[in-house]
């Protein structure tokens, strides 16, 4: 039994809610805010991590340095990585921009080896001092012609708005690919963090087509991800990456198509169908997205089945196993739900502060037909102490009557408890129906085998490399 | 350039100091920052989220509200959760935007308290110290509201065991691995009663018993204000230091004895001078051997290694804010990277935590001792006990 720190009794209310009583799309009240020990997913040291060959350097005070530091620490990429301390004086002086260039330069000077790019982050503190970037970024561009030094921001105080870091630290990861007058047949996956699975039918159709694909996740040297200026076409598949989509296309005059990530056979097909018109210069209007693909090797009816067939699997196998979701695991966790749901399982709580637009039809289909589905915030205070409190669990135990939840996420694993979980972030790079079928892999496998919850989900940034 | 650091970390902040002091105790504590004061306390400087939760969160502060303020809105949602998790008590700290919106958290914590009918604390903590500043403003405040017990100890009396309290002892410097259980079976065998430590470990009521004892025990720096005021207001004389090695372990005692005897304060332990030994590594006259780390725990490092195993001319290099008395005779308190490098580059022996490595040249000896303060979680299996007698079969690995 864990010790908890105090003493009286509380309730669910304000941080669990049956889907029937909820609003879409933030069912929960805010107000000060817990954070969970799962770590998986990844920051902005993580993201800017893709980037081969460059170097990041944090501009903040001591508070701030800590989280980021040690996050390049504990992937031993500290040689990737440098700081420049802001102390209580530099606010008084005004001299942060002097700060920052001075820091960098002496960091450069120190390096063993020299970088082909610089991610220069500054924090909220510039942001509020009024701190002349332009005059910064202008006077290093001139300092160091050879490197590309580029803007980033850790800004937390924007959180809450249109761009806040995350999508931010994706758009700009893009900023450095230098023009060219060079366009190929190259298609990017821009934004995110894992590479996209290309072994089903988008794979397929990417290689009739005959394109090169391109990715961060998948570069291994800079010159390498620097050919990504050449693509014609660049996709984005998670909402956080769309933003960088759009920028790196008006740049350079190039396509951005957004294939969200989806659970809703309608929405693949009529991605896949997109990409195929797109990518043969078909102008075809009004048919279709199985008709426009009749010309492509895919066969909508035949994957449908396939994906049918894993989820019928895993269904019969899990029996009713209650299932838990979260939206770390994917930007759909409602999509997600309604489709095992609608296939014999036994979702019965998903984990999430607020839903992205595009969940809309699928939370109105769950509330109507699956209305007992409990919605569970991650920050509510609450949720530091009830699921302990609740559950009684401790994360090295396995249950003593044997049953168990099986958490599709990391979160939804530490407020359940389970050692029963799918490790998944970012969909792990899955996507379109043979996405469907390797989750259903990864689900079956999770109720086979237990997983050492605790250990896996203090990892921060799960499996990124430097 | 002082303030760069191409490739050493950094140490918990004064926040992480406040939330550590005060994770055990029943209270809620809420960091007044936009969200990344919390991932980080709650990754790097806080192990006991599995074992035991507590309510710690973040105010989640927005760009509007740092130009706007959010006095108010704070007010609200910290009454709203103390409503539903009845709290002992609610802590607010301080971060850098808060500083720069001139955030004043004693005045706040009134408001909030007159609301909420809780006792409020305010910390104006700014995320720019390290956590022994923050921890040591928590403890003191914690003491002064709420260990109001007026009963002292019965001084000098033969028929009972010696009362201590431990002062100082967190995570970020005992971390989770056995110090600090180490530290209280030494006093157990010696026949000490442990009052309280402050804060692992002890009940509400433990803490609240502080007063009766004879006796404090000053385990890191960030207990050292908290023994002086209970010296000032309770009249409990201290000692600082931990039981490293034979030597040290006996002056401990010894020290111990000393202060209930006379109910004084006592000098640091490392403090009292001694004939030099002949040395096993050339250092007296060449560059100086280093112990890097928080005061206490570095200086009773440094003088178990002068006397148990005749390292001489060790000095430590503290990294976190020491009062001038921790620091004396060999210690000093440098904080920037080209510092360490210049210090450190012909060293012939470095006792630091792993992530200094990198400072030490080709040639120096380093010992790894992980700082939990430091290189938080990542070498936490690697801590060593170092309490009484373990230090020397510890460090008899590599001197001997």
């Amino acid at each position: 039994m864990i010790a908890i720190s105090h003493e009286k009794e509380s309730d669910w209310s304000g941080a669990s809610i049956f889907i029937k009583d909820a609003v879409f799309e933030t069912p929960f009240e805010t107000g000060v805010e817990y954070s969970s020990p799962a770590r998986g997913p990844w920051n902005i040291v993580h993201t800017g991590m893709l980037m081969p060959e460059s170097h990041q350097i944090f501009v903040c005070a001591q508070s701030c340095l800590r989280g980021v530091v040690l996050t390049a620490a504990e992937m031993n990429a500290e040689e990737r990585f440098s700081t420049i301390t802001i102390e209580e004086h530099n606010i008084l002086d005004g001299d942060m921009e002097k700060l920052i260039i001075d820091g960098v330069a002496d960091i450069l000077h120190k390096l063993p080896v020299r970088p082909r790019a610089i991610l220069l982050f500054t924090s909220c503190i510039h942001h509020f001092v009024g701190c002349d970037l332009r005059y910064v970024y202008d006077t290093l561009h001139k300092q160091f012609p050879d490197i590309d030094i580029t803007d980033c921001y850790m800004n937390p105080t924007m959180r809450k708005t249109l761009t806040p870091p995350d999508v931010k630290m994706r758009q700009q990861l893009y900023s450095v690919l230098h023009e060219t007058s060079i366009r190929d047949n190259g298609i990017n996956f821009i934004g995110n963090n894992f590479p996209t699975l290309l072994d089903g039918e988008l794979g397929l159709l990417l290689q009739q087509q005959g394109c090169i694909v391109r990715d961060i996740c998948t570069s291994k040297t800079y010159d390498e991800f620097q050919k990504m200026a050449q693509s014609k076409v660049n996709i984005t598949t998670n909402p956080a990456a769309f933003l960088a989509g759009e920028t790196i296309s008006k740049r350079f005059g190039t396509k951005h198509l957004v294939m969200p990530l989806s659970y809703d056979y309608d929405e693949i097909n009529a991605a896949l169908s997109q990409l195929y018109l797109l990518l043969s210069e078909k102008k075809v209007q009004n048919i279709s997205a199985k008709d426009s693909l009749s010309s492509s090797c895919i066969d909508c009816a035949a994957l449908a089945h396939d994906a049918d067939k894993a989820l019928a699997k895993t269904a019969e196998l899990l029996g009713t196993t209650q299932i838990a979701i979260d939206y770390t695991a994917t930007s759909r966790p409602l999509g997600l739900a309604k489709l095992l749901l609608t296939h014999g399982m036994n979702v019965t709580a998903v984990y999430a502060d607020n839903f992205i637009s595009s969940e809309k039809n699928d939370f109105d289909f769950l509330k109507n037909n699956f209305p007992m589905l409990r919605l569970y915030a991650t920050v509510h205070p609450k949720m530091a102490i009830l699921p302990a409190q609740e559950k009684s669990y401790a994360l090295h135990d396995s249950p003593s009557d044997g049953s168990f939840t099986l958490a599709i996420g990391q979160k939804a694993a530490y407020f359940t408890g389970t050692r029963h979980f799918v490790n998944m972030i970012e969909a792990n790079g899955f996507w379109g129906y043979s996405g469907i079928s390797h989750l259903m892999e990864l689900i079956q496998d999770a109720y086979k085998n237990e997983k050492d919850t605790a250990k896996i989900i203090q990892v921060k940034g799960w499996g990124c490399c430097a | 350039m002082r303030q760069s650091s191409a490739i050493l970390n950094t140490y918990a902040a004064d926040v992480s100091g406040v939330c550590s002091a005060l994770y055990e105790l029943g209270g809620m504590t809420i960091m007044d920052d936009a969200s990344g004061c919390n991932s980080t306390y709650n990754t790097h400087d806080e192990p006991r989220w599995y074992s035991m939760p507590s309510m710690v969160y973040v105010s989640a502060l927005t760009e509007l509200q740092a130009v706007m303020g959010h006095d108010d809105t704070l007010c609200e949602e910290i009454g709203a959760a103390v409503a539903e998790l009845h709290p002992r008590f609610v802590a607010i700290a301080g971060t850098p935007i808060p500083m720069m919106m001139g955030t004043d958290f004693t005045g706040l914590a009134r408001v909030i308290e007159k609301k909420c009918g809780v006792p409020v604390m305010g910390f104006g903590t700014n995320g720019m110290h390290s956590y022994v500043s923050g921890a040591s403003l928590a403890l003191v405040e914690f003491a002064r509201r709420f260990c109001t017990n007026t009963v002292s100890a019965q001084k000098n009396t033969l028929t009972r065991k010696t009362k201590v309290n431990i002062l100082g002892a967190t995570p970020l410097d005992f971390s989770v691995t056995g110090n600090l259980e180490e530290l209280k079976n030494l006093l157990c065998a010696r026949g000490y009663e442990i009052v309280s430590t402050w804060a692992m470990g002890s009940t509400w009521d433990e803490l609240m018993n502080a007063t009766t004892a004879d006796v404090n025990i000053v385990a890191s720096s960030c207990g050292l204000e908290l023994a002086r005021y209970f010296e000032k207001e309770n009249g409990i004389p201290y000692v600082i230091g931990i039981p490293t090695g034979t030597f040290v372990t006996n002056a401990f005692f010894a020290s111990l004895d000393a202060a209930v005897r006379t109910n004084k304060t006592q000098t640091p332990l490392w403090q009292e001078e001694t004939p030099l030994k002949k040395g096993n590594l050339n250092t007296v006259d060449a560059q100086p051997a280093y112990v890097i780390g928080e005061a206490v725990w570095a200086s009773c490092i440094a003088r178990a290694l002068q006397e148990d195993f005749a390292v001489q001319n060790i000095r430590v290099l503290c990294p976190t804010e020491a009062d001038d008395i921790l620091l004396k005779p060999n210690g000093t308190h440098i904080v920037y990277e080209d510092d360490y490098f210049d210090a450190l580059k012909k060293s012939p022996l470095i006792i630091a935590d792993p992530l200094y490595k990198y400072a030490a040249s080709k040639n120096t000896k380093f010992l790894s001792l992980p700082h939990e303060g430091y290189s938080g979680r990542i070498f936490r299996k690697d801590i060593p006990v170092i309490m009484g007698k373990n230090f020397d079969d510890w460090i008899s690995q590599f001197l001997q």
